[in-house]
């Protein structure tokens, strides 16, 4: 195929590619599992390239759709790329192929005859979310919905312990999540008679006063939330996340809720327009106070937690208040804002998720009493924590730092002080809770023994050998750090030449 | 009166499904048993797909088949006399999606029942908390 024919197709590629690697992987590992690893990155690695092309694309002439086996839209179903989505899938791709480069030694260690179902169901996770990224279709953003989901519940249960209590839980939850989506869905298709988002946005300004688009709209928003675990919907994702394996925490946490609030946002601007769901609806309070008690409770509850990973997924419970109250500010800064957090948070949880990781393979044990010593064993994983730790509580030269000061400046805007109370609350706690890790990293010496722990008893002579995580796993958890600085410094034109072409002009 | 018989009877899929859909909801909350949440749950999504298998059904309508559309026989179609096809197909896409949730679930349920010996969940969270104090 020519060049040109392929770029054509970088949709379906995006999509395709991580599809059939899966299917490849699963036959691959009756062979030999040992080539699953390599596939895997392969297929995550083009799928990473085709989404860049993507974006390229969406920069230089507006908004791409693909139609699938050349129907056109209404009645076929469309891949539609714009700013918005450009945006996120890039982050996406980037940050599933960093988790992945770096697995290969925990995955082989963790799930050891399993490895090829892990990288099967790797591979069909980044198929359902590059599909729920790029999808112009309501009901087709379902299906990926519940590709993504299904893969998600199987790599949580695939874990031991307590993840398949934690993974069925989440199977009960997303379960209903999807389902509320997919009524909304069936309610809108019973009113407009399509399923194709711009075609449903055309036809719904006459039936804004119908009470079944408010149920669609509900339905919709309802089951997102459930997914999104924003706060009272929430139940399901501290455990989950804390309770799977370490690579697989660090691919679900930093993408599923993102890629949720992603879908929020287009079901929000795309299909219902901002008029309706601003002006016509009163919902922007009451989920602006959501997003309030989300961001307090989340990081109120992070603070009692004794285990590292816990308090990580609490900390994810907080800041999908931060991106859903941004949203629903409903001013310029405030979505942009939200958008630019949902990329850069997607890369701080990413960085602080594998620090974990690295932590928990070495000592496997995530108990924040037992991080002692670990800046002398483990400096360079206990300096990505650092970073990771610094942007999440916003400290300048970090990505965190400006989707905070977005989200702020709207909620200043917008006249909306309890969201900027909340904001600095969370900040000022992941303060005390990144302190608190670095306190007995840094300060409280290496135990003399290590008791009954089966890891390798060092002697101890005051200076303790360093004993660093493997190498690919710090290659890709020092990129992503490295990462962090980066899209802090490209933040202001991330957000002039991409998301600003994202918001509707009419904010002002 | 009438209007209310009217919107019992003449809307009584509507009526069958979100009874259904609380007969799910409720068995998800208020069991015990693992098995029996799963069951909820499946209630529950059928009910879904319920919903929309009877939003394509007309009165005095049948199957979507156009008889005699091949060869020279070209005759105009009346959508009306046709029920929708569409919600119809849409809905295979869903049961499958229903069948993999259900496989997920039980398979998740069977590795509990291997590792706790139980699938009642206050059974399996009195054995957490003999497992590791301290932890809910």
């Amino acid at each position: 195929m020519s060049m040109e024919g392929v770029i054509e197709h970088l949709p379906a590629i995006v999509v395709a590619v991580p599809l059939l690697a899966a299917l490849a992987a699963t036959v691959l590992w009756w062979f030999n599992d040992r080539l699953c690893f390599p596939l895997s990155v392969g297929a995550g690695f083009i799928a990473l390239v085709a989404a860049i092309g993507l974006f390229q694309q969406v920069l230089a002439a507006e908004v791409i759709e693909y139609r699938l086996g050349g129907w056109p839209p209404p009645v076929g179903i469309v891949f539609r790329v714009d700013h918005l989505n450009g945006l996120i899938l890039v982050a996406v791709a980037l940050v599933a192929f960093l988790n992945l480069v770096g697995s290969r030694v925990s995955a082989q260690r963790e799930f050891r005859e399993k490895v090829g179902a892990f990288y099967a169901l790797y591979l069909l996770f980044t198929t359902g979310l590059y599909g729920i990224l790029i999808t112009g279709d309501a009901f087709n953003l379902f299906v990926l919905l519940e590709i993504a989901s299904l893969s998600g519940y199987a790599l949580i249960g695939i874990g031991s312990g307590r993840a398949s209590l934690s993974g069925l839980n989440y199977v009960f939850m997303g379960t209903i999540g999807a389902s509320l989506y997919l009524f909304g869905v069936g309610c809108l298709y019973v009113m407009t008679g399509s399923l194709n988002m711009v075609d449903i946005a055309a036809i719904l300004p006459e039936l804004w006063p119908s009470k079944v688009i408010l149920l669609a709209f509900l339905l919709c928003l309802g089951g997102l939330f459930v997914k999104m675990a924003l706060f009272p919907l929430h139940g399901w994702l501290p455990n989950a996340y804390s309770h799977a394996p370490a690579m697989v925490s660090s691919l679900v946490a930093p993408l599923t809720t993102k890629v949720m609030i992603y879908a929020m946002v287009r079901v929000v601007l795309t299909v219902f327009t901002l008029d309706f769901s601003f002006n016509t609806l009163a919902v922007r309070e009451p989920i602006l106070w959501l997003a309030i008690l989300a961001i307090i409770a989340g990081s109120l509850m992070a603070l009692s937690q004794t285990r590292l990973k816990k308090m990580l997924a609490f900390i994810v419970v907080a800041e999908v208040g931060y991106m859903v109250g941004g949203f629903w500010l409903g001013n310029r800064a405030g979505m942009s804002g939200a958008v630019l957090h949902i990329v850069n948070d997607a890369v701080m949880t990413l960085c602080v998720f594998m620090a974990a990781a690295a932590i928990s393979f070495k000592t496997e044990d995530d108990r924040l009493v037992n991080l002692k010593g670990l800046f002398k064993k483990m400096p360079v994983t206990m300096a990505a924590l650092v970073l990771g730790g610094l942007s999440l509580i916003g400290v300048p030269p970090t990505c965190g730092f400006f989707s905070k000061w977005y989200l702020i400046s709207g909620g200043i805007q917008g006249g909306h002080y309890g969201f900027v109370a909340a904001l600095i609350i969370s900040s000022l706690v992941n303060i005390i809770l990144f302190f608190r890790c670095f306190e007995i990293g840094y300060f409280e010496p290496l135990p003399r023994e290590n008791g009954h722990h089966s890891s390798p008893v060092e002697p101890y002579d005051g200076s303790p050998t360093i004993q660093e995580a493997p190498l690919d796993m710090l290659m890709a958890l020092m990129t992503t750090a490295l990462l962090l600085i980066v899209l802090g410094i490209l933040s202001g034109q991330i957000v002039t030449r991409v998301i600003h072409q994202v918001i509707p002009a009419v904010i002002g | 009166m009438e209007s209310i018989a009217n919107l019992i009877i003449a809307k009584f899929n509507y009526w069958a499904v979100i009874i259904l859909i609380v007969i799910g909801l409720y068995a998800m909350i208020t069991k015990k048993n693992l098995v029996k949440k799963i069951i909820g749950m499946n209630i529950f999504q059928t009910a879904i797909i319920l919903f929309y298998v009877s939003i394509g059904t007309k009165q005095g309508a049948t199957l979507p088949i156009i008889m005699h559309a091949h060869g020279d026989a070209h005759h105009a179609v009346r959508a009306a006399d046709y029920i929708n096809p569409l919600p119809h197909v849409l809905m295979l896409t869903a049961i499958v999606v229903s069948v993999a949730t259900l496989g997920v679930a039980l398979a998740l349920a069977m590795k509990i029942y291997f590792h706790y010996g139980t699938l009642e969940e206050d059974e399996i969270q009195k054995k957490i908390v003999e497992d590791e104090p301290g932890s809910t």
